[in-house]
């Protein structure tokens, strides 16, 4: 127990200092792996975009297996992790259990990331982020996935230590606060992937080996689905958790009610790993009564929890606002948000389009028969970059602008394009999940080297509207890559260059947690919420438009059954 | 603070108990989605 | 209390839950449970649903069966890019089986307005997706497993059938045809 702690003068918190290196060497080492994945980004759209296609198929394959590796499972994990060890040593006030154990975790990560990543780039290993058999890639594509799992498992150990920790030592009182449960949602989920990732990648390992003669494809299709969608179900539990520290952290938010937002996270935990599910509604073999349960995260009760987060994150915002006084008409409390704050505007419009286009387009193509609408076609990464890159990324890197004077202790430059890069980043993200998924609705394939099918013997056209959307995806899809690029310069720039702030007083004991006084008795009734409700139902009113265009086009279809 | 505990409504235990919920938030899914999907797979008739 | 500090009531269970939240959780929930139905409902009354029909089959299995149907139906042949296509015209109802693998779709088949045909699907090698284009159908493809589908064309013309899914360096050329008459 021969660690310090330090407490940040900016922002009260206590920091454990393994747990603050820690943090650091998982944010610096998720934006590295985010910088690759960017390149690879570059090159994706780049030749995606009819008008330029840069790369050959050859290179191209390699560069998105690259993409979409870096992005979805290291820059992501990485990050969560600092989140994980943010939200249970700093936030309950505790040392971190075992920082030997985490560091000798962290650098297994490292090490799984380098090996992967080396072996896409040899070349022999394009096969895509979901690495589908009978397909092969060499086998260190897998140990490297295999030792980052193992790393990051061990760290969700970890976290759950950390929990235990804090609970004997008495850091804290009652129960754990909001954020922390949304990460031990988001730790349970990640758990449940990586048992999943292991299931499969190991036998996978043994096959590339030799040791296995075969590996059944409708199987590996199962079992690997429980890890490559649950990764970003992790996502969606800590993106939420981040929505609420920052309405924490910017307005002093309180949670409109602990009961309604855990019980959300409740159903998190028992239902939303089932999606994984969705990749697999237009698969043989499995029946209509499995397809239809897990697809539906058990009667869509993981959809009822998002929805209910969806409003109780801006409604705990706009209570704090008209407390505040900010009480005229339905918005003013939104009005008068603090838009120029990149941590408030990057988690806004997170939060906005992560409901409005990822969640409202994977709800459809979740629906067992609208999936073969879309199944395999731009659509699917146009849905999951809206919730990935908007949804998590943005939320991520909206946090970031917060943790460098609080972490790194350094003063961020370039203020001015902090103020402009969530909505430049943004929005044309929103464009680029927009357009890829008109694109799809049309029928154009994901992870495919040339529309216009170069050499084929029987060609298909697509239609002009498709190479439209197609060339609007490059178009918006460069100026996402460029400034998310000056993002990454920003922020290694103020880590690096950037003035030195403050350390904070140094000490060898925690001070504990001292809550204000109880409020029961003397409840003051918070303010209501008008505005969130108002937009909750433009919310709905879109969502069941567009579900039920769906159901009319598919009735258009051939007769399947 | 013994008597205190004893006040807690279940449903709030529940939620406080992070183990409770690690195995719930593994089992259900492994259940429901991975044991049962792989029965599906493994009754697949052979075709003649 | 904030949502970064722990809950400020002992027990926050017993809170009372904001009006319009509460009705919000409602209005979610009872669309929630629509969604739920509209699938089941789709399986009653709903003409498009991918049947569950599959077999485990063999790659050697599969293709023989395919050679059966090719040679007792085809009509004629035809070319595209020198390469030679039989284009087969199964009687209406009868079995028809569709081979990807790397790279082309087999063989190419010709059908009747408005009959229906069991369609059944395989890879030979990698795993392929059925894209069936301009119409937007699009069904994953494994190698040994037999997918069987009753399909019922309801428009006359050239339809193509992209692979969708990644199947190596030459997955851009995977282009097979269909015809309706």
């Amino acid at each position: 127990m021969a660690t310090t702690y330090r407490i940040c003068p900016r922002s009260g918190l206590q920091f454990d200092t393994d747990a603050e290196k820690l943090m650091r060497f998982h944010a610096v080492a998720g934006v590295l792996s985010l910088l690759v994945g960017g390149i690879m980004a570059l090159g994706v759209i780049l030749t995606r975009w009819p008008a330029v296609k840069l790369l050959p198929a050859d290179v191209f394959y390699m560069v998105l297996t690259a993409h979409g590796i870096d992005m979805l499972i290291f820059w992501i994990i990485f990050f969560e992790m600092a989140v994980l060890i943010f939200a249970s040593s700093t936030l309950l006030r505790c040392r971190l259990a075992m920082p030997k154990l985490a560091w000798a975790s962290s650098w297994l990560m490292v090490l799984g990331a380098i090996m992967t990543n080396v072996a896409i780039f040899q070349g022999e290993s394009s096969v895509m982020f979901t690495s589908y058999v009978p397909m092969q890639a060499k086998w260190h594509f897998y140990l490297g996935l295999i030792l980052f799992a193992v790393g990051a498992l061990l760290i969700c150990f970890i976290f759950l230590g950390t929990l235990v920790v804090a609970k004997a030592e008495k850091t804290y009182e009652g129960s754990i606060p909001l954020v922390t449960f949304g990460a031990l949602t988001a730790c349970i989920i990640a758990i449940f992937t990586i048992a999943g990732g292991a299931v499969i990648l190991i036998p996978t390992l043994l096959w590339s080996l030799g040791y296995i003669r075969e590996i059944d494809s409708l199987m590996y299709r199962v079992v690997w689905w429980a890890m490559g969608h649950s990764s970003q179900q992790i996502n969606v539990a800590a993106h939420v958790a981040i929505w609420y520290a920052i309405a924490a952290i910017v307005f002093g938010a309180k949670p409109m009610s602990e009961k309604v937002s855990r019980t959300a996270y409740f159903l998190y935990i028992l239902f939303l790993q089932l999606a994984c599910a969705h990749h697999l509604l237009s698969d043989p073999g499995l029946g209509s009564e499995w397809k239809v349960v897990n697809t539906s995260y058990f009667m869509y009760f993981a959809v009822l929890a998002s929805m209910i987060h969806g409003m109780t994150v801006p409604g705990a915002i706009e209570q704090a606002q008209r407390l505040k006084g900010y009480n005229k008409g339905l918005f003013e409390w939104l009005r008068k948000a603090p838009w120029g704050n990149p941590a408030f505007s990057a988690m806004f419009l997170s939060l906005i389009g992560f409901g409005f286009l990822g969640g409202i387009s994977g709800v459809m193509m979740g629906a067992e028969q609208l999936n073969m609408l879309i199944h395999n076609t731009i659509y699917v990464p146009g849905h999951f970059h809206a919730t990935v890159v908007i949804g998590t990324t943005l939320a991520f890197m909206g946090l970031t602008y917060f943790l460098v004077p609080v972490l790194f202790k350094r003063e961020l430059m370039f203020p001015g394009y902090a103020k402009l890069f969530p909505y430049l980043f943004g929005l044309s993200m929103y464009i680029v999940a927009l357009v890829m998924m008109g694109a799809g609705t049309l029928g154009v394939s994901r992870r495919h080297w040339d529309m216009a099918f170069a050499g084929a013997p029987m060609a298909y056209e697509w239609p002009g509207a498709a190479y439209l959307m197609m060339g609007l995806t490059g178009i918006f899809g460069v100026i996402a890559c460029v400034s998310g690029g000056l993002w990454i310069l920003q922020i290694v720039f103020s880590i690096l260059l950037g003035k030195k702030l403050e350390e904070g007083e140094l000490r060898s004991t925690p001070i504990p947690l001292t809550l204000p006084a109880p409020t029961t008795g003397s409840h003051v009734h918070p303010p209501a919420t008008p505005g969130t409700l108002v937009l909750a139902l433009v919310f709905l009113t879109a969502f069941i438009l567009y579900y039920f265009v769906n159901w009319k086009y598919l009735s258009s279809l051939w007769g399947l059954g | 603070m013994a008597d205190q505990e004893e006040n807690i409504p279940v449903m709030q235990r529940w939620l406080d108990n992070p183990f409770l919920l690690l195995f719930l938030g593994i089992t259900i899914p492994t259940v429901l989605y991975i044991l049962w999907g792989v029965m599906e797979i493994a009754n697949i008739p052979v075709a003649h | 209390m904030s949502a970064i500090l722990p809950p400020a009531e002992r027990i926050w269970w017993k809170q009372p839950i904001d009006k319009l939240e509460y009705t919000w959780i409602a209005i979610a929930l009872v669309w929630s449970l629509t969604m739920f139905a509209m699938m089941i409902w789709w399986h009653i009354y709903g003409n498009q649903n991918l049947a569950n029909e599959t077999y485990k089959t063999t790659k050697e299995m599969f293709a023989a069966k395919t050679q059966a149907v090719v040679d007792k139906y085809t009509v004629r042949t035809g070319t595209a890019a020198e390469k030679e296509f039989p284009i087969v015209a199964p009687p209406a109802g009868s079995d028809i089986y569709l081979i990807g693998r790397l790279w082309d779709w087999w063989p190419i088949y010709e059908l009747e307005m408005g009959k229906t045909y069991k369609l059944h699907l395989s890879a030979m090698d990698y795993m392929h997706g059925f894209s069936l284009q301009p119409q937007n159908i699009n069904i994953q493809v494994h190698p040994n497993y037999d997918h069987v589908i009753k399909i019922t064309p309801n428009a006359k013309g050239t339809y193509s059938i992209v692979c969708n899914e990644y199947c190596g360096i030459g997955h851009h050329t995977m282009v097979g045809r269909l015809y309706v008459k």
